[in-house]
C-alpha cells in the first residue's frame, strides 16, 4: 500500500516536469516568435529585462499562488493584500517619515496577519479557501481606502533612492537610435523574486516538507496514512502564500512608487493563470515553481507582443491568455485520464 | 509507450497552436506597417500613443481623432495601445515604446500618480513625451515636452456667462436662480475646473446655489442625485450638470417627478445645462431645448497634437500648456455671442 502511494507521488512529480517542459517550449516559441516576426524591441536584452522589471511582485505572488494550489487550495486574496501593503507603506513612509526598515517590516507583518488568519480558517476550522480569500479579498480593498482614499506618490527621498536603483547585467545592453550605449538593468524586486523562485525551488524539492505539499495536494488520505500532518501543511501554505503577498505588494510597490486602492486590481486572476500555464493543476498535487516563472514571463510577453504590434484591441492578450488556459487545461485533463488508465492497469 | 506517443501528438498540437499564435499578429496591417517602421528608411514618424481605455463616448472619440491624425498618408506610424484603466499595462505600453525607439510617445493618463520612473526613462532615450487630456504630478516638469487639453474652468465659465447673459435677456433677476450643482467624480480634473467655473460665477452675480453633490460622471447616478434633490428642495430651477451623462439622468429624474426640463424658468420648468457635447441622446435633448445650453469638451486631439510633433521636428520648443479650441451649444437664440476672459465666443447650435 505505502509503496503504491509513494509510485504516485513519484509518478506526479514526472507529470509535473513534463507540463514544465511544455510551458518552457512555448514561451521560448512565442518569443522566438516575436523577435523574428515583430523584430525591434524584441531583439534588445532590455525588453526581456523589463518583462522581469514589470513582473517582479507577480513573479512573487504567482509563487504563493502555485504553492496553495499545490496543496489543493487557492488564495484570491494577494491582489488586495499587494494594494493594502502599497497604501500603508505610502503613509507610514511620506506622512510619518517612515525608514525603509520600517516599511518592509509593515508589508511583512501584514503578509504575515493575512496568513495567520487565512491559515487557520483553511486549516483548522475547514472552511472553503475560496471562499475565505474572498472575504480577504474585499476587506484588503476597503481597507486601503480607510487607510488613504486618494492615490498618492511616495516623496520620501531615502525610497526614492531605492525605487530608482538599478543593477546593471554585466555584458549585455543596446545602442539607442542616439547611438549611445545603455547597459541592460533590473530593478531590486528582480533579485528578491528570482531568490524567492530558487528558495521555494529547492524546498518544493529536496525537502520534507515540499513533498508533504504535493502529498497534501494530490491525496490527503494517503498523506495521512504517510504520518504527514495534513492541517499544519495546509496552513503553512496559507501562510508562505499570505507572507508572498506581502513581499510582493513590497515590490510591487518598490516598482511603481505610489499608493493607490486600484493597484494590483485583478493580479490574483493573473496568478492563477501563471500557475495554470506554469503546469499547476487546480485539482492539486502536481506544479513546479520553475514552471510559474515561465508562466508569469509568458503571460507578459504576450502582453508585450500585443502593444507592440500596435493592436487597437487590447482585447486580444485576454484573448490569447485565454487560449492558452484552454490548451493547459486540455493538456492535464489528458494526462489525468492517462494516469487513472495506468492506475487501472496496475 | 503509450506516454511517449501522447507526448508526441501533444507536442505537435502545441507547436501549431503556437504557430498560430505568434502568425495571427502578421496577417493585420497594423503589423505590416511595423515591420515598416524597422526599416526607418520610410522617413515616417513613429508615434506610440498610450491610450488610458474606452470607457465613454468622449475617449473613443478622442481616440478615433488620434488614429486620423496619425494615418499612414498623413506621414505617420501610430502604434496605439489601449491600457484598459489599468496603470501598469499603460507603464509597459510605454517601456515597450522606449524598447521600438519610437520617435514620439503621446500618453493619455489613467491617474495623475506613479509615472515619475517611466517618464525618466523616455527622457533618458530622448524621446519627448506629450501629455493628452489628464495631466501627471511629477516633480521634474521637464520629464513630458508639454500637455494639451481641455481648460475645464473656461468651460465652467462659457456656461455660467451663457446662463448669466439668458438671464438679462429675459428679465430674470439674479436672486431668483436657484441652481444645483451635480458634480462629476470628486477630485477629476473636469470636476474641479467645472465647479469652480460655477462657484467664481455665482458669487459675483449673487446666485444662489441650492446643493452641490456627486454624481460621478454617469446617467444613473445622475438620475438618483436628482430625484432626491427635487424631494428636499421645491425651488430649484437651474440644475448644473458637470457632463452629458449627468444630465440626461437628471432630465429623466425631472420628468419622473412630473416636472418639464426647459429654459423657461418664469413658467417652472428646469433648465439643465451640461458639457462635453458628444454624447448622441443628450445632443438630441439639445436640439429639443431640454437641455439649455452645453460646454463643448473638445475630444478632436489629434491634429492639435499633430502640430505639436510638426513644430518640434522643426526644432522648435512649443508651449508647455496648450489648449483645445472649444465651443458652446444651444438651440436658443435669446443669447448669440458670449464674452468670457475678452474672448468672444459665438453660440452654435448643437451638431
Amino acid at each position: 500500500m505505502e509503496k503504491a502511494n509513494k509510485e504516485s507521488i513519484f509518478k506526479r512529480v514526472s507529470d509535473t516536469n513534463l507540463l514544465l517542459s511544455i510551458t518552457i517550449v512555448v514561451f521560448v516559441l512565442m518569443y522566438i516568435g516575436a523577435a523574428l516576426i515583430l523584430g525591434g524591441a524584441f531583439t534588445k536584452p532590455q525588453a526581456f529585462f523589463n518583462i522581469l522589471n514589470a513582473n517582479a511582485a507577480l513573479i512573487i505572488t504567482s509563487c504563493g499562488m502555485s504553492l496553495v494550489m499545490i496543496t489543493g487550495g487557492i488564495d484570491i486574496s494577494i491582489g488586495g493584500v499587494v494594494a493594502l501593503v502599497s497604501m500603508c507603506c505610502a503613509v507610514y513612509l511620506d506622512y510619518h517619515d517612515g525608514s525603509i526598515f520600517g516599511s518592509v517590516l509593515i508589508a511583512l507583518g501584514i503578509g504575515l496577519a493575512y496568513g495567520i488568519v487565512q491559515g487557520v480558517l483553511v486549516a483548522y476550522l475547514d472552511i472553503q479557501p475560496f471562499i475565505v480569500s474572498l472575504a480577504g479579498m474585499f476587506f484588503a480593498r476597503g481597507m486601503t481606502t480607510i487607510v488613504n482614499t486618494a492615490p498618492f506618490n511616495v516623496s520620501n527621498e531615502k525610497f526614492v533612492a531605492l525605487k530608482l536603483t538599478r543593477i546593471n547585467v554585466p555584458g549585455m545592453g543596446s545602442t539607442n537610435k542616439l547611438g549611445a550605449y545603455v547597459p541592460a538593468y533590473v530593478e531590486i524586486g528582480v533579485v528578491v523574486a528570482i531568490i524567492i523562485v530558487l528558495v521555494l525551488f529547492v524546498v518544493l524539492r529536496w525537502t520534507k516538507l515540499g513533498r508533504s505539499f504535493y502529498a497534501v495536494g494530490g491525496n490527503k488520505q494517503s498523506a495521512l496514512m504517510l504520518g504527514i500532518n495534513v492541517k499544519r501543511t495546509k496552513f503553512l501554505s496559507h501562510l508562505i502564500c499570505s507572507v508572498l503577498a506581502g513581499i510582493g505588494g513590497y515590490v510591487y510597490f518598490l516598482h511603481v512608487g505610489s499608493g493607490a486602492a486600484s493597484h494590483a486590481m485583478g493580479m490574483e486572476m493573473n496568478a492563477i493563470a501563471s500557475s495554470i500555464i506554469g503546469g499547476t493543476m487546480l485539482t492539486g498535487g502536481v506544479g513546479n515553481i520553475i514552471g510559474t516563472l515561465f508562466g508569469v514571463l509568458s503571460l507578459s510577453t504576450i502582453q508585450n507582443i500585443v502593444s507592440s504590434a500596435g493592436f487597437d484591441q487590447a482585447w486580444w492578450t485576454g484573448i490569447t491568455i485565454a487560449a492558452m488556459l484552454c490548451l493547459f487545461l486540455l493538456i492535464q485533463s489528458v494526462i489525468m485520464a492517462n494516469k487513472k488508465k495506468a492506475l487501472k492497469a496496475v | 509507450m503509450k506516454n511517449k506517443k501522447t507526448f508526441m501528438w501533444l507536442l505537435l498540437s502545441l507547436l501549431v497552436l503556437a504557430g498560430c499564435g505568434s502568425s495571427r499578429p502578421v496577417n493585420t496591417e497594423q503589423d505590416v506597417l511595423t515591420e515598416q517602421t524597422e526599416n526607418e528608411d520610410d522617413g515616417r514618424i513613429v508615434v506610440g500613443f498610450s491610450q488610458l481605455g474606452a470607457e465613454s463616448d468622449w475617449r473613443s472619440a478622442n481616440t478615433a481623432s488620434m488614429k486620423e491624425a496619425f494615418s499612414i498618408n498623413n506621414g505617420y506610424n501610430l502604434v496605439f495601445n489601449d491600457g484598459q484603466q489599468k496603470q501598469t499595462n499603460q507603464i509597459t505600453a510605454i517601456r515597450t515604446f522606449i524598447q521600438q525607439d519610437v520617435d514620439y510617445i503621446v500618453l493619455a493618463p489613467v491617474m495623475e500618480t506613479g509615472w515619475d520612473s517611466v517618464l525618466e526613462e523616455a527622457k533618458e532615450a530622448k524621446i519627448p513625451v506629450i501629455l493628452v487630456d489628464r495631466m501627471v504630478d511629477v516633480a521634474d516638469r521637464s520629464l513630458y515636452q508639454c500637455w494639451i487639453g481641455s481648460d475645464f474652468e473656461l468651460e465652467g465659465k462659457k456656461v455660467c456667462e451663457w446662463l448669466y447673459q439668458y438671464t438679462l435677456a429675459n428679465d430674470i433677476p439674479s436672486e431668483d436662480l436657484h441652481i444645483v450643482d451635480l458634480q462629476g467624480t470628486l477630485g477629476s480634473t473636469a470636476q474641479l475646473g467645472r465647479s469652480r467655473g460655477l462657484n467664481e460665477a455665482a458669487i459675483e452675480h449673487g446666485w444662489d446655489i441650492v446643493a452641490l453633490k456627486d454624481a460621478d460622471f454617469t446617467q444613473e447616478k445622475g438620475r438618483e442625485v436628482m430625484s432626491e434633490l427635487l424631494r428636499e428642495y421645491d425651488n430649484i430651477n437651474v440644475v448644473y450638470c458637470e457632463n452629458d451623462n449627468e444630465a440626461i439622468g437628471a432630465i429623466k429624474a425631472i420628468e419622473s417627478a412630473g416636472l418639464t426640463a426647459g429654459a423657461d424658468i418664469k413658467n417652472g420648468e428646469i433648465m439643465v445645462l451640461s458639457f462635453d457635447g458628444i454624447n448622441r441622446e443628450a445632443l438630441a435633448y439639445a436640439k429639443e431645448g431640454k437641455i439649455a445650453c452645453i460646454g463643448e469638451c473638445n475630444p478632436l486631439h489629434g491634429p492639435r497634437v499633430a502640430a505639436l510633433i510638426q513644430s518640434l521636428e522643426r526644432g522648435r520648443e512649443p508651449e508647455k500648456f496648450n489648449y483645445v479650441e472649444e465651443s458652446i451649444f444651444s438651440t436658443l437664440d435669446d443669447v448669440e455671442t458670449i464674452k468670457v476672459d475678452g474672448i468672444e465666443y459665438v453660440v452654435a447650435s448643437p451638431k
